[in-house]
């Protein structure tokens, strides 16, 4: 069954504390090779059937709604199969 | 004047907010988030805590709550209101003042009292302080660095918006020191730190934090709010 996914990412100016201390945890533990990590939020939203460009277009409004903060977020749409 | 209070799913202040509010002078009614009427109210605190579990976003699901709908509307329309830290975001969220709250630079959560200068004397909620007075309150939040574009930023500068800001170090990473904000028109205030806790000597670290609730109500007494 075919997953629409949305991806919610801090827009890149903004500070992201939490991927900051991703990036210094991994050195800890042996892994080199960070340059630097961000860290977003990932949505999988089932629909019956294929999408549709409708859906598609239903889930983008919502994106900017509600699953993202436009403000400080940006996102994406996409199918997965 | 009548004060609503609202309660949403995980709110945790509420009570100290309706305890602050009669403290004040003023008569408290608790607004529970279902309720889509404002049973009369005259203002509106949305008070700290982690409503709907901070899921999401903070702030993201309440602001789309019943009771937002004619808060929203009434505020658009100059009825003062007042966001306490988790109600700081929901009013952000709901686009009621520019920017966004993230999470304190140094990822911890903050609980400490805190020195803040009154920026802005001239609005709903401050008019009972003095311009550039110090004032000691609880700060107490996970997600309270404020953030904003440069253009806004700039803005709120311009503007004298900026209603309150931390004093020493920067607490969470801020921009620009921002503890408080308001909207265009002033009647709307976003505040992070915790004017509720410190309306006495007993329970909190000053009495600093009433002067947010006789501010509003001197301002309806006065007529300069409806």
């Amino acid at each position: 069954m075919a997953k629409i996914v949305v991806d919610v990412m801090l827009k890149p100016e903004i500070l992201d504390p939490q991927g900051k201390a991703v990036a210094a945890a991994l050195p800890r533990l042996g892994f080199t090779f960070a340059k630097d990590v961000r860290q977003g939020k990932r949505f999988e939203i089932e629909v019956d059937g294929e999408p549709t460009a409708a859906q598609l277009a239903e889930v983008e409004k919502a994106a900017e709604k509600l699953l993202s903060n436009p403000v400080i977020e940006n996102f994406t749409v996409r199918v997965e199969k | 004047m009548k004060i609503g209070v609202v309660t949403f799913p995980g709110t945790l202040d509420d009570r100290d907010a309706a305890r602050a509010v009669n403290h004040a002078g003023g008569q408290a009614v608790a607004l529970w988030h279902n309720d889509a009427d404002l049973r009369g109210v005259d203002a509106v605190i949305l008070p700290g805590g982690f409503s709907y579990g901070d899921y999401l976003r903070c702030g993201a699901i309440s602001r789309f709550s019943p009771v937002m709908e004619p808060i929203i509307k009434a505020a658009l329309d100059g009825m003062p209101l007042l966001g306490i830290c988790n109600g700081f975001q929901v009013l952000a969220e709901a686009h009621l003042i520019p920017g966004a709250l993230t999470r304190n630079h140094e990822l911890h959560f903050l609980c400490r009292d805190q020195k803040l200068t009154i920026e802005n004397t001239n609005k709903a909620w401050t008019s009972s302080f003095t311009h550039g007075q110090e004032i000691l309150i609880p700060l107490k939040n996970g997600e309270g660095a404020y953030m904003c574009d440069d253009n806004t930023l700039a803005m709120l500068e311009g503007e004298g918006r900026i209603i309150a800001r931390y004093v020493g170090e920067n607490p969470n990473g801020s921009r620009n020191l921002i503890a408080g904000i308001t909207n265009e028109r002033g009647n709307i205030v976003g505040l992070m730190p915790h004017p509720e806790h410190a309306i006495d000597s007993l329970t909190g670290p000053s009495a600093d934090g009433l002067g947010f609730f006789t501010s509003v109500l001197n301002s309806f007494l006065a007529g300069s709010v409806k």
